[in-house]
C-alpha cells in the first residue's frame, strides 16, 4: 500500500520540473459538405429533378445523407424518390464503402431498403458508384453509375454519365423489372462560374428492358435538360 | 446628393489615402520594431490584433502584430538576451515561434507541445539568449494565423564583425495573401483537392501536344497519368486564383523598391513566409551570389535563379553595375502568379517583368517511375534502400502512391526549372562555410512523407526499424547527445518543406564536415533526402511540413529529446 502511494504521489512530484510540457492530443478535423449534383429541369417530363449528397465527418469516417426528389414544374410539391442515411468508411486509397438504409419510391407504396454502396474514383478518372439494395420484401437490386469530367477549358467541362440498373426480381412500385431493367446515358456541359456553382445544359437518353418497359409504359425516353450544379 | 459623398469615399479608397488611416486598414510595409536596450538585454513589445487588410480591390481580415503586414523586423544581437512581451488582444489564442532559432524548449512557441499557447486577452513573455547569427523569421503557430499576416523577419547580428560585406542590406520577405478564411481554404481542399488549380490539362492542350508529338505518344502519356488518377499539373494546392503574392507586404503594382548606387554590393535577405507557396527567384541581368542559407553562412555560389521553399531563407549578394531598374522577380512555383519588386538607382523607377514561362509539368520521374521514360541525372545514382517494406502499401488509405525506389535528387533543380539555360541553385551546391564535426550517426529513423491527394490527407510516418506510426501522440524519442540519421522519403507528387524545431538538420550532400545545416529541408516528389541530427537540446520539438494546409491536415510529429 505504502509502495503504491509512493509511486502514485511521490514519483510525479519528484520528477516534476524535469518533465517536458505534456503534449496535448491533436483534435481530428471534422467537416461537412452538401453537394447538389443535379438540380435540373427535364424538358420532356416538365419535371424538376434533384440529386443531393451531404456529409459530416473526418478523413476516414463520414455520415452521409443522400436523396433524390422530383417536382412537377408548374404545380405539386417535392416528392422524394429516395432518401438514404449511410455510414461511410474509407477502405482504400480511392474508395469508400457506405452502409445504411432508407426509403425508395412513393410514400406508403415504396420500399424500405438496406443499402451498401462502393463509391470512389476508379483508374482513368472515372467517378463510380456501385450500389446494392435489399428491400424489406427481400428484393435485391443494384445500380452502377460512372461519370467522367472532360475539361474543354479550365471552367467548361463536358461530363458523360452512364447508369445501369439491374434487379433479381420485379419490383412493381419502383418500376423496376427483373434482369437488366434500365440503361441511361447522359451528357452535361457545365460552366464553373466558381468551383461551387456551375450551370449546365445536357441531353439524357434512357432505355428500358424486359418488364420495366411495361411498368414504365415506354421503351425509350430522351430529353434535353438544363440545370445547376452546386456544392458548399 | 448622397451619391456625391459615396463617390468621394470611393475615390479616397482608390487613391490609397485610406492606407494612411490606421484604424481603417493596416499598414503594409516592412518596419523595424523599436527595442529597449539595457546592458545585455533587448526588450520588445508585440501586440497581436485582428485588423482589416486591403490588398488591391479585396478586403480581408489579418491577424497582425503592431498593425503591420508583415510583422515588424526584429534585430537581435548574438550574445545578448532578448525579452519579448506578446500582448494578445484577440478573442482567440495565439503564439509566436522563432523559426530557426535555438531556444529553450518552453520558449519555442508551439501550443500544446511546449506551452499552452497565449490565451485570448492575455500576455506572455518570451525570454531567451541569442546564441547564433543570420537571417531568420518568426510566425504564429496557432490556428491558421500564419496565413493571415502574422509573420515577420528576424536579423541576428553576429557578435564579431560580419564576414559578409555589403554596402546595403535589405530584407525581402515573400508571402501569399488571401482574403479568404484559411479554414475555408482547407475545407475547400478536403472537398475538392483541385479547387484552386486553374491550370489543368484540357482537351485543347491534348490536341496541341498531339500535333507536336504525335497522337499515340500523347495519348499514352495522358493514359499513364489517368491510370494513376494523378494530375501532372498539380504543383500547388493553393494558387494565384486566390493568392496575391506580396514582397514586404506590397504588391507588384505598389512596386516595392530597393535602392542602390551602381557598383555597390547589395545584400538581399530572402525569406519565404508563405503559407503554401514556393517561389522561383530571379533578377534578370544580375548574377546572385548565395552566401547564406537558413541563416548559415555557405561557401559563395553564383546563380541566376533559386527556388526558395516555404520557411527557407537565402541571403544573396548582387552587384548591379548599370544605372537601370532591375526586376526582383519571384514567381510562384506553379507560375499561377508572381510578385515583383524593383532594384533601382532612384525612386520612381519600375522594372519590366521577364516574359511568363510555361506552366510546369510533373514527369513520370517525379512520380518515382524510373527507366526508359527518365532522362537526365538520376541514372548513375543508386536508389535508397528502405528499411521499411513498402511492397504492400503500409500506409493504407493515407497514401495514393508509394514510391518503392526513392532517388536522391539533390542536384535536380526540380519541376519547372530543369533544362534552363542559366544556373539554378540546387542543394548539391550548398557547402557550409564553417566546419561541423558532429560525428557519425548511430542509428537511422525513416520519415515517410505520405499523402492522398483525392482525400487531401497528409501524414508523416516514422519508422526506426521496429515501429511504424503516424500518430501525433506517438513521439519520436531521441536520447540526449545521440547522433541520428533522419531519412525523408517523399511518397507524394508534391514538394514538402520539412522543418525541425530546436535542432539543426545537417543536410548530407556529401560534404562530410562541410555539410550545410538547415532548419527547413525541401523534399521533392519521389525524392529521398538524408540529414543528420545531433540531439543536443532537451524537450519536445515539432517536426512538420511547413505547408500550412499539410501541417493542419496531419503532417506533424514531435521529436522528444530526453
Amino acid at each position: 500500500m505504502m509502495r503504491q502511494i509512493f509511486f502514485v504521489i511521490f514519483i510525479p512530484i519528484l520528477t516534476f520540473g524535469q518533465e517536458f510540457y505534456p503534449i496535448e492530443p491533436m483534435h481530428p478535423i471534422r467537416y461537412w459538405g452538401v453537394f447538389v449534383d443535379k438540380l435540373e429541369y427535364r424538358e420532356k417530363e416538365k419535371n424538376l429533378n434533384l440529386e443531393l449528397d451531404s456529409f459530416y465527418g473526418g478523413d476516414y469516417h463520414k455520415l452521409w445523407l443522400s436523396l433524390e426528389a422530383k417536382k412537377e414544374l408548374k404545380r405539386g410539391d417535392w416528392e422524394f424518390e429516395r432518401a438514404d442515411l449511410l455510414f461511410g468508411k474509407a477502405i482504400s486509397s480511392f474508395f469508400d464503402i457506405r452502409v445504411g438504409g432508407g426509403y425508395a419510391g412513393k410514400k406508403d407504396e415504396g420500399r424500405t431498403r438496406l443499402a451498401v454502396e462502393l463509391v470512389g474514383l476508379a483508374p482513368y478518372w472515372f467517378e463510380t458508384e456501385l450500389s446494392f439494395y435489399l428491400t424489406h420484401k427481400g428484393e435485391p437490386y443494384g445500380k452502377l453509375k460512372a461519370e467522367y469530367d472532360l475539361l474543354l477549358t479550365q471552367r467548361l467541362v463536358l461530363q458523360p454519365e452512364v447508369e445501369v440498373l439491374a434487379s433479381a426480381k420485379t419490383i412493381e412500385p419502383l418500376e423496376i423489372g427483373k434482369g437488366i431493367s434500365n440503361v441511361g446515358l447522359s451528357i452535361r456541359l457545365r460552366y464553373e462560374i466558381k468551383r461551387e456553382i456551375a450551370p449546365y445544359v445536357g441531353f439524357s437518353w434512357e432505355r428500358n428492358y424486359g418488364k420495366t418497359k411495361e411498368l414504365k409504359g415506354k421503351v425509350e425516353e430522351s430529353t434535353f435538360l438544363v440545370g445547376l450544379r452546386m456544392w458548399f | 446628393m448622397s451619391w456625391h459623398r459615396r463617390d468621394f469615399l470611393k475615390l479616397m479608397l482608390l487613391s490609397g489615402i485610406a492606407y494612411s488611416v490606421p484604424s481603417f486598414s493596416a499598414f503594409r510595409r516592412l518596419e523595424v520594431a523599436d527595442a529597449r536596450e539595457k546592458d545585455e538585454l533587448l526588450e520588445y513589445t508585440l501586440v497581436v490584433r485582428k485588423e482589416p487588410v486591403e490588398v488591391g480591390q479585396r478586403r480581408g481580415v489579418g491577424t497582425l502584430i503592431n498593425s503591420l503586414l508583415p510583422s515588424p523586423l526584429l534585430k537581435f544581437k548574438e550574445g545578448k538576451e532578448v525579452v519579448i512581451h506578446v500582448i494578445n488582444e484577440m478573442d482567440e489564442p495565439t503564439s509566436i515561434h522563432w523559426h530557426g532559432l535555438l531556444v529553450p524548449n518552453e520558449m519555442d512557441g508551439v501550443p500544446g507541445v511546449v506551452f499552452p499557447g497565449i490565451p485570448p486577452k492575455s500576455r506572455f513573455t518570451y525570454r531567451f539568449p541569442v546564441v547564433q547569427y543570420g537571417t531568420y523569421w518568426y510566425h504564429s503557430h496557432s490556428l491558421m494565423q500564419e496565413q493571415l499576416g502574422m509573420y515577420g523577419p528576424l536579423i541576428l547580428e553576429p557578435k564579431e564583425e560580419d564576414v559578409i560585406k555589403a554596402d546595403r542590406d535589405y530584407v525581402i520577405m515573400l508571402s501569399d495573401w488571401t482574403d479568404e478564411d484559411p479554414h475555408r481554404i482547407l475545407s475547400n481542399l478536403k472537398k475538392h483537392p483541385g479547387y484552386y488549380n486553374f491550370q489543368k490539362r484540357t482537351l485543347g492542350d491534348f490536341l496541341r501536344e498531339a500535333r507536336e508529338k504525335g497522337f499515340y505518344p500523347t495519348l499514352k502519356e495522358r493514359l499513364m497519368w489517368a491510370q494513376m488518377r494523378m494530375d501532372s499539373r498539380d504543383i500547388a494546392d493553393v494558387t494565384g486564383y486566390t493568392y496575391t503574392y506580396l514582397m514586404n507586404g506590397q504588391t507588384t503594382e505598389e512596386n516595392p523598391t530597393f535602392l542602390f548606387k551602381p557598383g555597390e554590393k547589395v545584400r538581399l535577405r530572402f525569406i519565404n513566409a508563405s503559407a503554401a507557396t514556393y517561389f522561383n527567384v530571379r533578377i534578370p541581368g544580375l548574377k546572385m551570389t548565395v552566401v547564406q542559407a537558413d541563416g548559415q553562412n555557405v561557401y559563395p555560389v553564383d546563380v541566376d535563379e533559386f527556388r526558395i521553399a516555404i520557411a527557407e531563407t537565402y541571403d544573396v549578394i548582387v552587384e548591379p553595375k548599370e544605372e537601370k531598374a532591375y526586376a526582383i522577380y519571384a514567381e510562384a512555383m506553379d507560375r499561377s502568379g508572381f510578385v515583383m519588386g524593383t532594384l533601382a538607382p532612384r525612386k520612381g523607377m519600375k522594372a519590366v517583368p521577364p516574359p511568363k514561362r510555361e506552366v510546369p509539368e510533373l514527369t513520370m520521374e517525379d512520380m518515382g517511375h524510373h527507366g526508359h521514360m527518365g532522362h537526365g541525372h538520376n541514372h548513375h545514382h543508386e536508389g535508397y534502400k528502405m528499411m521499411l517494406d513498402v511492397s504492400k502499401n503500409p500506409f493504407g488509405v493515407d497514401a495514393d502512391m508509394v514510391v518503392s525506389n526513392p532517388m536522391p535528387k539533390l542536384d535536380d533543380p526540380g519541376v519547372g526549372l530543369r533544362n534552363q539555360k542559366h544556373k539554378v541553385l540546387t542543394y548539391a551546391d550548398l557547402v557550409s562555410a564553417e566546419e561541423y564535426p558532429i560525428g557519425k550517426p548511430e542509428r537511422t529513423i525513416e520519415i515517410h512523407l505520405v499523402g492522398n491527394m483525392e482525400r487531401f490527407i497528409w501524414r508523416m510516418y516514422s519508422y526506426d526499424g521496429k515501429k511504424l506510426s503516424s500518430r501525433f501522440e506517438d513521439v519520436i524519442p531521441l536520447r540526449y547527445g545521440e547522433t541520428v540519421r533522419f531519412v525523408f522519403i517523399n511518397h507524394t507528387m508534391m514538394h514538402h518543406p520539412i522543418h525541425l524545431h530546436g535542432m539543426w538538420m545537417y543536410l548530407d550532400n556529401g560534404g562530410d564536415t562541410l555539410n550545410p545545416r538547415k532548419h527547413t529541408i525541401d523534399v521533392k516528389p519521389a525524392e529521398v533526402v538524408e540529414v543528420i541530427v545531433k540531439a543536443d537540446a532537451y524537450g519536445n520539438w515539432a517536426l512538420h511540413c511547413h505547408i500550412l494546409y499539410h501541417m493542419d491536415a496531419g503532417m506533424f510529429r514531435i521529436v522528444k529529446v530526453g
